[in-house]
């Protein structure tokens, strides 16, 4: 307990503890939030379409909740200071009226928030989650397993094959469980480690997993969505920028999932085709 | 005491005959041939090892699977070939068999070893690999081995094919192949195989491939004789 007192006394003694904490605060306070108004770490650029929504979200949730952080540290820094004052007899001062009326206040404000956010930020997600991908959209089927991503293109025929989780045999390749020798459509399936996919073309996923539950995050797509063992569940999005991307399982899947990745390459139409081709040449 | 007097006559008609043949038993015959396939084998994949960077940059050429390993001249590759009757058990030699986990393959894929004989596995990688040999006879059991560890001393008490994969990379595959006979071979690119220091005997060889399962063929090997005998796997391109 000498720690606080003579710290106290640092600062001439009785009652100048209240007022070193609301500094400190403040000054906490302040430079966090200096932090994020210069974005001093912020997301990788967003890539696609339905990324913008969801960072202009991102922007609304951080200036709303932003705003009231500041006010709220900023009030407990002025009560620390004001309630610091130990004279003795001194009346406690308090809310006019009590707290009852602060109280509600706060749960107005933060409520309205929260419910904006919610109905404004419903649009961004309605938009990834809840629109069916379009007809033209290039389908793709991913499978995770312990501790890899595996991608499938239906091939030349545009048709995919049956998929049957006892055909599963790694060493083979054979990921998907496919049976080409009794299926014709599997056998000019393409599997990748690699999603690679055409800018500006909307890209429809199926997610399934072999084993446990997995997750699909790319960070400048602004997408992430869980695999669930048993379901097959679809994804979709539409990549405005070529480049390579990383895909990275968000779920702790077991002892490799640090190691669980993959590559999202965003191609030109013309080297996404010379890809596909190349891969079906295989 | 009856069982004492038959070993006793046992030994007796061994010596007996080994001195009948006017000498003891040279073990110089030998079996060789080669193995080979019909119809068109599946096309081996390439695999793409791209989340795993340390290991790709290994490879200028990509790896292929090696479920139906091919040669020139239809020959059929890492066929286990191996004195299966006929031959008399051997002590397990005390040379020891090395398995290397290296740019994310398991080198040889097909690796056959003796009852009792010492396994030591190494991972040569920048990353951590987790072993699981798939046992079903004898006891199965999964290490993990981050890189640069000590290599993990092991073996097998019983004959056994064993599938062995990777936990953490899902496309490295390979076998460990449990023999009671100290007479095997791999086959290798030209699927040719060579079973030697055989004494005169009848024996039945086996030659096993891990899609398309096991061969037989009896052979009566005389002494010093080499024999010649060949297989032929049917392979289905699916």
């Amino acid at each position: 307990m000498w720690f606080p007192g003579s710290f106290g006394a640092l600062f001439g003694g009785r009652g100048e503890m209240g007022k070193v904490f609301a500094i400190v605060l403040t000054l906490i306070t302040v430079i966090s939030i200096a932090f994020f108004a210069m974005r001093t770490w912020w997301l990788p650029p967003n890539i696609s379409t339905t990324g913008v929504a969801v960072d202009r979200q991102l922007e609304e949730t951080l200036i709303g909740t932003g705003v009231l952080f500041l006010a709220g540290q900023l009030m407990l820094g002025c009560f620390a200071w004001t309630a610091s004052d130990k004279t003795k007899g001194r009346k406690i001062k308090s809310f006019p009226g009590g707290a009852t009326p602060l109280v509600t206040a706060a749960i107005l404000v933060v409520g309205i928030e929260v419910f904006t956010l919610t109905f404004v930020g419903s649009k961004a997600w309605g938009a990834i989650y809840l629109t069916p991908a379009d007809a033209s959209a290039l389908k793709i089927d991913v499978q995770a397993e312990q501790f890899a991503f595996y991608f499938r293109y239906p091939g030349p025929d545009g048709k995919f094959g049956g998929v049957h989780p006892e055909k599963i045999d790694d060493g083979s390749a054979n990921y998907f469980g496919l049976d080409p020798a009794n299926d014709e459509a599997a056998r000019d399936d393409i599997v990748a480690a690699s999603l690679v996919v055409p800018i500006n073309r909307q890209i429809a996923l199926t997610l399934h997993s072999k084993d446990v539950g997995h997750s699909f995050y790319v960070r400048e797509l602004r997408v992430q969505q869980d695999f669930v063992p048993g379901l097959d569940i679809p994804l979709h999005f539409t990549a405005v920028q070529t480049g390579k991307y990383e895909i990275v399982c968000t779920q702790l899947c077991g002892l490799g999932h640090y190691n669980m990745k993959a590559y999202l390459e965003v191609k030109s139409e013309e080297d996404f085709e010379q890809w596909l081709k190349a891969q079906a040449g295989q | 005491m009856t069982a004492k007097l038959a070993l006793l006559l046992a030994g007796v008609f061994v010596v007996g005959s080994a001195v009948g043949a006017g000498a003891p038993a040279p073990a110089s015959g030998s079996i060789s041939g080669k193995v080979t396939y019909t119809g068109t084998p599946p096309k081996m994949k390439p695999i793409d090892m791209a989340k795993e960077p340390s290991c790709a940059k290994q490879h200028t050429t990509p790896v292929m699977t090696e479920n139906v390993a091919t040669g020139p001249d239809s020959a059929l590759q890492y066929v286990v070939v191996f004195i299966s009757a006929g031959d008399t058990a051997a002590a397990a030699p005390s040379e020891v068999v090395r398995y290397d986990q290296k740019g994310c393959q398991y080198l040889p894929h097909v690796l056959p070893m003796q009852v009792g004989q010492v396994l030591q596995i190494f991972n040569d990688d920048q990353t951590s690999h987790n072993i699981h040999p798939l046992a079903k006879v004898n006891p199965e059991w999964n290490k993990s081995q981050p890189a640069g560890s000590a290599p993990i001393n092991t073996g097998y008490d019983k004959p056994e094919f064993i599938p062995v994969k990777c936990n953490i990379h899902p496309w490295m595959h390979g076998y460990f192949v449990v023999l009671s006979t100290s007479h095997y071979a791999v086959t290798g690119q030209d699927g040719g195989f060579s079973l030697k220091g055989l004494p005169a005997g009848k024996y039945t060889v086996t030659a096993w491939q891990e899609q398309y399962g096991t061969q037989t063929q009896d052979v009566t090997v005389g002494a010093g004789e080499t024999k010649g005998v060949n297989f032929v796997f049917k392979a289905l391109p699916y």
